[in-house]
């Protein structure tokens, strides 16, 4: 009886196996032929990775006339952007820095290369996310004033024009000015129906043209990372990897971190893991590549994280691009004016302008090897009002930290140097007046006295009457034009004497470093033994050749 | 004229190996001290490493060797007939003096050779061991609790080390040499066997 039930229920079982194994083929056919032919896949089209097609939308077929009509209706659906944009550094062009105290951001600091915003604001918002800052009377609580295409545009036809306090020209203009050029009204419709997520050209048309032009300010920053190679930006590779700026700059509620005036220059933590809730800078090269990335068969690298940022070893230098740097502004010669009273611009062997009446003398260069520095990412800016030492270098921004510091790396640094306008009586840095269609604006009439009289009003101050020029500095970190890591520093670029860190204090550096009197001990008690044994050889052969006579 | 056996074949084996290692590594270990450039120093560093785990090895097996034949007592000092010694290779080596020490299977070195190769044993080798290891573990000196250790003072012994490794060596290929015959006592390290008078 038993052993019947269990002869069915095997034969039972057999069957339910083969009919599933039958099915299961079965249904694994087509699939298969489908997957040899490649049909159905061919077919679909590839979806957007968005999930609006803006071109569709209503509020978006209006024949706009202005850039803050675009912005409203952008926050009909976007009901929170501007009130994020509007507590942005991109903004606020402001920051106070907690350690320091400092109130920093573009608004306040006094730089070497145009040197100031105010009283210059309608020529400087070219770069400002918003509309119509065209003085200090700028109401930054205008919701509309937000200027969501700078940076969501993803035609290439959108530009802020100087002058126009942040605005784009809506009527047709005559761009670059006399160069009997007309650049056509900006299609808002157009680019307001195109809009889309950052890119490395929307980022670039401030931050790569920083300081009034292409690579004058950064110096890894131009616009050759519009479309880089591999070999200038590992990550950026067009053609490889491809990042936009913010896949590192990993934003949230319209805050971009990664800023200069308090970087993170040392993180000794690991790779963040997607969902971890640490707050902490994601922008740094080890939020992806953790603090001990090199190979077991490189590990003696890891050991350098204690004293070495990634970007000493992984930038080798920057302006590796076709794009030459700017590397020194001279101010002082400012001002110089032909026969005929009009501005003189010469330019160098490969274009770039050398002298302008405007600015003064410029210097260039590319593939620039960095000054390297301890770093521990605290920064002492000298702001107006602060007493310099005119006979020295002004240090326009300080990187601090040194060896001992636990949290200082070396780093390589971009140093821009300078000579620039400063107030003999209040003895400080000055802010210059140049841009504007008024009777005081330097571009205008190159008088300086007018120009910083103007300049110093607009913040707050008098100035004095007597001024002069001042050697400065500034620095930049350099990080990013990484490098692939065939062209990373080779050991023998430090390891040497007079190699890239010779200057660096408090590291014991092989085949750089040595106790010199050590050595010389060392190597005479080696001489000398070598000496004596020489000696107490040709003795014996002396002797015994007389043995042998 | 008499032929005795007195280095037995693992010990010649250690000895050449550790003579090429040795030089290999002051030659790779100077070049990382910046003494002069030959290998480069990415590769200089790599051999330098390299040989030393196979130092560190054939040391150990050496060690492992010496207690377990007994033949550490080989290096264990005496001061008899040390100044004898001494004054033969002073004087006595150019008069044709005899030799004052006479070799056995029980007493291979004579006292300053024992002096010599316990210095070795107990100084030069210790220190470049210890401080060539923390060298090359400088990254986990955090992690090991020894964050107070300088680098620069690890290298500096590391390099005194390798000085004293130097002499020694010039002295020893030189001592080498005042046998019998200039290639007595090397033949006698390549076939074990030593002539005495
Ligand atoms: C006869 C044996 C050896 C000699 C003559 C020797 C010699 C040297 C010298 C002169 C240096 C350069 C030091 C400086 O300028 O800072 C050096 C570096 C070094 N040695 Fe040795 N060494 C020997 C054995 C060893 C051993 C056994 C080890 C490891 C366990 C070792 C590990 C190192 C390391 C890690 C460095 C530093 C390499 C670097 O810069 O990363 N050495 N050696």
């Amino acid at each position: 009886m038993t052993n019947q039930r269990t002869i069915i229920g095997a034969l039972i079982a057999l069957a339910t196996g083969l009919t599933i194994l039958g099915v299961a083929h079965a249904a694994a056919e087509p699939a298969l032929s489908a997957a040899s032919t490649k049909t159905i896949n061919d077919a679909a089209p590839k979806p957007t990775s968005s999930t609006a097609d803006h071109t569709k939308f209503e509020v978006l077929q209006a024949e706009f006339k202005s850039g803050p009509e675009v912005t409203k209706a952008c926050l009909t659906c976007h009901t929170e952007a501007a009130k994020q944009v509007h507590l942005s550094k991109h903004w606020t062009w402001e920051y106070k820095n907690p350690d320091t105290g400092q109130v920093l951001g573009k608004k306040h600091v006094i730089n070497n290369f145009c040197t100031a915003v105010a009283s210059n604001e309608d020529h400087c918002s070219a770069c400002h996310i918003g509309y119509g800052w065209a003085d200090d009377k700028f109401d930054f609580t205008v919701q509309e004033n937000v200027d969501c295409l700078v940076c969501h545009d993803t035609t290439g036809a959108y530009k802020k024009l100087p002058g126009l306090a942040g605005h784009p020209n809506y009527e047709t203009m005559e761009w670059p000015p006399k160069s009997g050029r007309l650049r056509p009204p900006t299609d808002l419709k157009k680019v307001a129906q195109n809009v889309g997520q950052t890119s490395r050209k929307t980022c670039g048309a401030c931050h790569f043209r920083g300081g009034g032009g292409d690579a004058v300010k950064h110096g890894d920053l131009d616009s050759s990372l519009e479309t880089p190679q591999r070999y200038l930006d590992v990550h950026m590779d067009a053609d490889g990897l491809d990042f936009a700026c913010s896949k590192c700059h990993v934003t949230d509620a319209h805050e971009v971190p990664g800023s200069r005036y308090a970087p993170t220059t040392t993180d000794t933590n690991g790779a963040q893991m997607r969902g971890s809730k640490k707050i902490r800078n994601p922008v740094t090269c080890q939020a992806c590549h953790g603090s001990a990335p090199h190979g077991k068969a490189d590990a003696k690298l890891n050991d350098h994280t204690k004293k070495i940022a990634c970007q000493t070893c992984h930038i080798p230098a920057y302006a590796r691009g076709p794009r030459h740097a700017k590397m020194s502004w001279d101010w002082s010669t400012a001002g110089k004016l032909d026969e005929h009273g009009t501005r003189i611009k010469t330019r160098n062997s490969i274009g770039k302008v050398e002298y302008d009446s405007n600015k003064g003398h410029f210097t260039y260069d590319r593939y620039v090897i960095p000054e390297y520095q301890w770093f521990n990412g605290k920064v002492k800016y000298t702001l107006f009002g602060d007493q310099i030492d005119a006979s020295n270098v002004v240090k326009i921004n300080e990187f601090l930290g040194g060896p001992e510091d636990p949290d200082a790396r070396i780093w390589p640094v971009r140093v821009f140097r300078g000579k620039q306008m400063y107030d003999k009586g209040l003895n400080t840095l000055a802010v210059l007046h140049t841009a504007g269609n008024d009777d005081t604006a330097y571009w205008k009439n190159y008088d300086w006295d007018k120009a910083l009289a103007a300049g110093m009003k607009a913040v707050g101050a008098e100035y004095s009457g007597s001024m002069g020029f001042v050697a400065t500095e500034m620095s930049w970190p350099i990080t990013h034009m990484v490098a692939p890591k065939e062209d990373a520093l080779k050991c023998e670029q430090c390891h040497a004497k007079g190699g890239r860190l010779a200057g660096i204090d408090g590291a014991y550096i092989p085949a750089r470093d040595r106790i010199v009197a050590m050595d010389m001990a060392g190597f005479s008690l080696a001489l000398l033994a070598l000496i004596s044994v020489l000696v107490h050889g040709a003795m014996r052969i002396f002797v015994s050749s007389k043995n042998k006579d | 004229m008499q032929r005795i056996y007195i280095f037995k074949r693992f010990e010649r084996f250690w000895h050449w190996s550790q003579a090429m290692l040795i030089m290999f590594m002051m030659l790779t270990g100077f070049e990382i001290h910046g003494t002069y450039t030959w290998f480069g120093f990415q590769r200089a560093v790599a051999y330098h490493t390299s040989a030393a785990w196979v130092l560190i090895t054939l040391w150990i097996f050496a060690i492992f060797w010496h207690f377990t034949t007994g033949e550490w007592k080989q290096y264990k000092p005496t001061m008899e007939k040390a100044a004898a010694v001494l004054r033969y290779y002073l004087t006595g080596i150019f008069t044709n003096a005899p030799h004052p020490f006479r070799q056995s299977t029980l007493t291979k070195h004579n006292p300053l050779q024992r002096l010599a190769y316990l210095f070795v044993k107990l100084v030069i080798n210790p220190l470049i061991w210890l401080t060539g290891l923390l060298y090359l573990f400088y990254g986990s000196w955090s992690s090991w609790g020894l964050s107070w250790l300088s680098l620069e003072w690890i290298a500096m012994g590391h390099v005194i080390g390798a000085f004293l490794m130097l002499i020694f060596f010039i002295a020893h290929v030189y001592l080498a040499t005042v046998g019998h015959t200039p290639t007595a006592h090397i033949k006698a390290m390549v076939t074990g066997w030593e002539e005495i008078d």
